[in-house]
């Protein structure tokens, strides 16, 4: 089990924090390409979801799995979308999503004046807080390779 | 527990089957007197609801029928607009009855070309190599479940999230696919399948799969013996068989 990545964006669409730990192939466009696909890729599977969905939704979109990843997302009401992609044998991580959210954004980033939001986050206790917890979850391993 | 709809994609991304086996559910009927308390718009050649939720009736629900006659997008039965109609105090009281709007076949089709899309995004933002496209998503009302075969075409099936064996289904679905489908000399490759040994409901999924087609074959078979297919070993029973 590990963790390859994590996104966060805000509601416009812009990357507020991108992280990876062990992500063996890049995407082969800049970074900042690669953001602007991801965000239209989960824009795009939002509204497909809940165009399919036969009953009235309350979370959404949860999880996707392809035959090597997963790809974990979790949207507060505010719009902020938190995505990580795992390997395959992850269970639903819904909480530790929430609380990168609610005890690691909001805390850090949101609360602090001197954080501007709506771009890309600067501070260095938020990455390293960031980068502590992801490390000390029970699925991160620190897998050689 | 539940299937919900089959999709079969073709390698453009274009929609050559679909299936839906749900019954509408959390529809709200209601009468009104006049000054109406919901807000409605208009959206997609529907009128939606786009504020004043309540007993059942929620946003983004549609107007489906009044006064138990259905509309017809956003007109009435008729031939009347909707939102005029409901503006006008000499109609009231009304019955209206509201509920998720249904897909258009225009819809599904669009649906299924933008799933044919994040396939593919799906497996060039993928952190390992070699990775398919999208396998299975979930949401918290139902999962898809979709299963590509090396010629390219995307069987997907849309299921109740605590649903197993989805995967056994696709294969099935796969298999009655190149049995009716791909044999029958009518068919043209890449476009909509209409035939009916493929199509007909003998086959398809009901609310309560077991997980097992094996009856319903069987059924096809007997009626339709001049299209049996070539008969074969029996992995459970050793024997020669159609099964």
């Amino acid at each position: 089990m590990t963790v390859h990545n994590l996104y966060l964006f805000d509601r416009n669409g812009v990357c507020l924090h991108y992280s990876e730990w062990h992500r063996k192939k890049q995407a082969g466009i800049p970074k900042e390409e690669e953001y602007k696909l991801m965000y239209g890729m989960l824009f795009s599977i939002r509204s497909f979801v809940s165009k399919m969905s036969p009953l009235d939704m309350k979370d959404g979109f949860l999880a996707f799995q392809t035959s090597r990843y997963k790809l974990h997302y979790y949207e507060t009401p505010t719009g902020i979308k938190v995505v990580m992609n795992t390997d395959l044998g992850v269970g639903p991580i819904r909480d530790v999503l929430h609380h990168i959210y609610s005890a690691l954004y909001v805390e850090l980033v949101v609360k602090n004046p001197l954080c501007p939001l709506g771009q890309t986050v600067q501070s260095e206790l938020f990455r390293c807080r960031l980068d502590s917890y992801v490390r000390s979850l029970p699925f991160f391993s620190a897998r050689a390779g | 527990m539940a299937i919900f709809s089959v999709y079969v994609v073709n390698k453009a991304g274009g929609l050559i089957y679909q299936l839906d086996s749900y019954a509408p559910r959390a529809e709200a009927e209601k009468t009104f007197s006049y000054p109406l308390d919901l807000l409605l718009k208009l959206h997609d050649e529907r009128v939606l609801v786009a504020f004043g939720q309540r007993d059942g009736i929620r946003v983004g629900h549609a107007v489906l029928a009044i006064n138990g006659m259905d509309v017809n997008g956003k007109y009435t039965a008729d031939g009347k607009e909707v939102l005029e109609y409901l503006a006008n105090p000499a109609n009231y009281p009304v019955s209206i009855r509201f509920g998720r709007p249904r897909l258009t076949s225009n819809e599904k089709l669009m649906l299924a070309s933008m799933f044919h899309s994040l396939f593919a995004i799906g497996s060039q933002l993928s952190p390992e190599q070699g990775s398919s496209g999208i396998e299975m998503l979930e949401t918290d009302t139902f999962k898809l479940h979709c299963f590509q075969t090396l010629t390219g075409i995307k069987f997907v099936v849309l299921a109740d999230p605590r649903q197993a064996g989805i995967d056994s289904l696709l294969r099935k679905i796969y298999e009655i696919y190149s049995d009716f489908a791909l044999k029958n000399p009518f068919y043209s490759l890449e476009m909509p399948i209409r035939a009916s040994l493929f199509t007909q409901p003998s086959w398809a999924p009901d609310p309560s799969w077991c997980g097992c087609f094996a009856g319903g074959r069987r059924q096809l078979y007997w009626l339709h013996k001049s299209l049996q297919p070539p008969r074969r070993l029996c992995s459970s029973c050793n024997a020669w068989q159609w099964c």
